[in-house]
């Protein structure tokens, strides 16, 4: 491995929740540009590495290279941002009381986004074309005056993407985007990452393998905190270490120990 | 509409730093007349307004709820009330230049740290000042340790209540369980003289009005959009890029420093300070005014400060033992029906008239600050 031309590059990283290890001597990288799905049964510890990258859980060891020699690991989860990592969580969070435009106005990449910077700053001219774009680009152009509190459940999550997008990051951070979505709205949450991914890098966690077979060229199996393989959809789900994996799982929740990582693979 | 609405505050505002003192100057034969005891009583209103601003920042803005701004009134509050025990000098009961209290308690010299208080420039920074770095240092050491929702409520109480502690013990050398009082002078003129409580009514009206436009800046600001941000989802402020640590500082020591002024005009006014009035209690009171006014509305952090106030000197009056059963109701009814409160009730009641649907109510999770529903948990 090496990490040339990877926009994240994580070296035996590994996370200890009082003993219980989420993430285990994990090596995982990603190139610019790259559209990655991760995928893995429940507590494999998908979301654990996205904490890990955002900065909201610090490692116990390891390296987390960020470009091409920026160490994430002294860093807090706003600086983390402002260096260009964006993170789109599971459940939509969204600013309610402020109108969607807001939600995207203070997403916005800034040189500054200190307390005395904002309180004196006020609105420039070009951020309202960005702003305008990025509310195009996740379709919610209409609905800019709104409070983001009114709005659907899709489209709350459209709105988080787009902060993220607003945000200008070299890397996305996605969990879940389509949980709780309907069919239609799956399908333009996949195009719209698509579109993403094509002049960022674009991390995924998702569960649902009918869209990660839409959405993926290359696709990481995590379990029990380590990376099991890695190839494109198809490779993965022939390797039987991966169905060892799930189906493992299957025959738990079929014995009515554990539920859940049942419905990935199929 | 905006014109409006500034039209309306400018009224307010003449009519309280203008129209009601030139109505006290009136003959008290004249049925317009606003009597001294009334004009002192507002004087008193107009400080708890000062302080209900600051904590609808703090709480009603940002959603971080504290129960302890009783100490930094307090603060204000003694910082004021030793300057004006000093310039007693030897007017006192033991005609000793020493405060009465201390003669009392047969200490000799002036404690080190009364001593910059007999300087008049030095005192008005103090009641700035010591409660924005009492707040600072508190807060900074709540917030970077990510202290939030109930459990920074929790604290503050207890800080509340040590502050009270320490303030009764006679050791402190800052007049115990009875506080400071007897006050004859502020500045040299004296407090007795009509003028000179009208005076102070006046300063304490600009004040609150300055307060309000500050807060108003704030509001209206970048960083005021920010401080709503924390409160709907602190967890995706801080992935935004912000820090929401230092907003939450930031808006702390504005509201400690605004309940120290408010402490420091109440002193001259009401003529007395005790810990009573900075302890567990009177801190929540101040939170029922700003609930019962609206929170998040700068209006109503005002209009509960004067309000709730109002009423209690008028039941204390007419039915003193109602009172207690009379707060706890309020605040009670407030949270099960206006939890927006009085302010908030009458935009979405006129909103209803004008046929305008009514924008939701954002503050249904009462006293929240925390993790919402909306903030993605830690997992673990």
């Amino acid at each position: 491995m090496s990490a040339a031309g990877a926009i994240i590059y994580c070296e035996d990283v590994t996370v200890d929740y009082d003993g219980f290890k989420a993430l285990s001597r994990l090596n995982f990288f990603m190139d610019r540009k790259e559209l990655r799905v991760v995928i893995g049964p429940n507590g494999a510890g998908k979301t654990t590495l996205l904490d890990v990258i955002s900065g909201r859980v610090k490692p116990v060891a390891g390296r987390v290279i960020f470009g091409h020699h920026t160490d994430l690991l002294p860093l807090r989860e706003n600086q983390i941002a402002a260096l260009g990592v964006g993170r789109k969580f599971q459940t939509p969070s969204v600013f309610v009381n402020l109108t969607v435009r807001d939600n995207v106005e203070l997403s916005l990449r800034r040189a500054s986004k200190g307390v005395f910077a904002t309180l004196f700053d006020r609105d420039a001219e070009d951020e309202r074309a960005r702003i305008q774009a990025t509310l195009e680009t996740v379709g919610l152009a209409g609905k800019a005056a709104q409070l983001a509190g009114t709005l659907s459940h899709g489209e709350k999550q459209w709105l988080e993407i787009g902060m993220v997008i607003a945000q200008d990051p070299e890397l996305l951070l996605v969990d879940e985007p389509v949980a709780g979505m309907t069919d239609e709205e799956t399908a333009r949450t996949g195009a719209l990452l698509q579109s993403i991914a094509a002049d960022r890098s674009v991390l995924v966690i998702e569960h649902d393998m009918e869209f990660v077979r839409r959405i993926a060229r290359k696709v990481t199996v995590l379990h029990q905190g380590a990376v099991l393989c890695e190839g494109t959809v198809d490779q993965v789900q022939a390797d039987p270490r991966v169905l060892e994996v799930y189906l493992g799982q299957r025959r738990e929740a079929r014995s009515g120990a554990t539920a859940g990582g049942a419905h990935a693979v199929r | 509409m905006r014109t409006r609405e500034a039209w309306a505050l400018a009224v307010a505002a003449v009519v309280l730093v203008v129209v009601l003192p030139v109505l006290n100057l009136l003959p008290p034969s004249s049925p317009l007349h606003v009597s001294n005891f009334t004009l002192n009583l507002f004087g008193k209103f107009l400080t708890y307004a000062i302080l209900a601003l600051g904590l609808d920042l703090l709480w009603g803005y940002t959603g971080v709820l504290s129960l302890g701004h009783g100490v930094f009134f307090g603060l204000g509050a003694y910082a004021m009330g030793m300057h004006l025990m000093l310039e007693i000098g030897t007017q006192s009961v033991y005609q000793n230049a020493l405060p009465d209290f201390m003669v009392w308690n047969q200490v000799t010299t002036l404690p080190l740290f009364w001593i910059p208080f007999q300087s008049a420039a030095f005192t008005l920074v103090a009641i700035v000042a010591v409660p924005a770095l009492v707040g600072l240092v508190f807060g900074f050491l709540a917030f970077r340790s990510r202290i939030r929702g109930v459990y920074f409520s929790i604290i503050t109480q207890a800080f509340a209540l040590s502050a009270w502690l320490v303030f009764n013990r006679n050791e402190m050398n800052l007049g115990g369980t009875n506080g400071l009082a007897d006050f004859k002078t502020i500045f040299g003129f004296r407090l007795s003289q009509v003028s000179t409580q009208r005076t102070l009514y006046v300063v304490t009206a600009l004040t609150l009005v300055g307060a309000y436009l500050l807060c108003r800046w704030i509001t209206r600001s970048r960083a005021g959009r920010v401080l709503v941000a924390i409160r709907d989802s602190e967890t995706r402020v801080l992935f935004s890029g912000y820090a929401p640590a230092n907003y939450k500082l930031f808006v702390f020591v504005v509201s400690a420093a605004l309940a120290g002024i408010a402490g420091a005009l109440y002193v001259p006014q009401v003529g007395i300070i005790t810990p009573a009035r900075m302890g567990v209690l009177p801190s929540i009171e101040m939170v029922v005014w700003v609930a019962a006014g609206g929170r998040g509305t700068l209006l109503g952090a005002i209009a509960g400060a004067f309000g709730v106030n109002w009423m209690q000197s008028w039941l204390t009056t007419s039915y003193p033992d109602l009172w207690l059963f009379f707060l706890g109701a309020l605040f009670m009814g407030v949270v099960l029906f206006f939890p927006d409160g009085v302010v908030g009730a009458v935009a979405r009641a006129s909103a209803r008239l004008r046929g305008v649907g009514a924008r939701p109510s954002p503050l249904l999770a009462f006293g929240h600050g925390g993790p919402t529903a909306q903030d993605p948990q830690t997992p673990a």
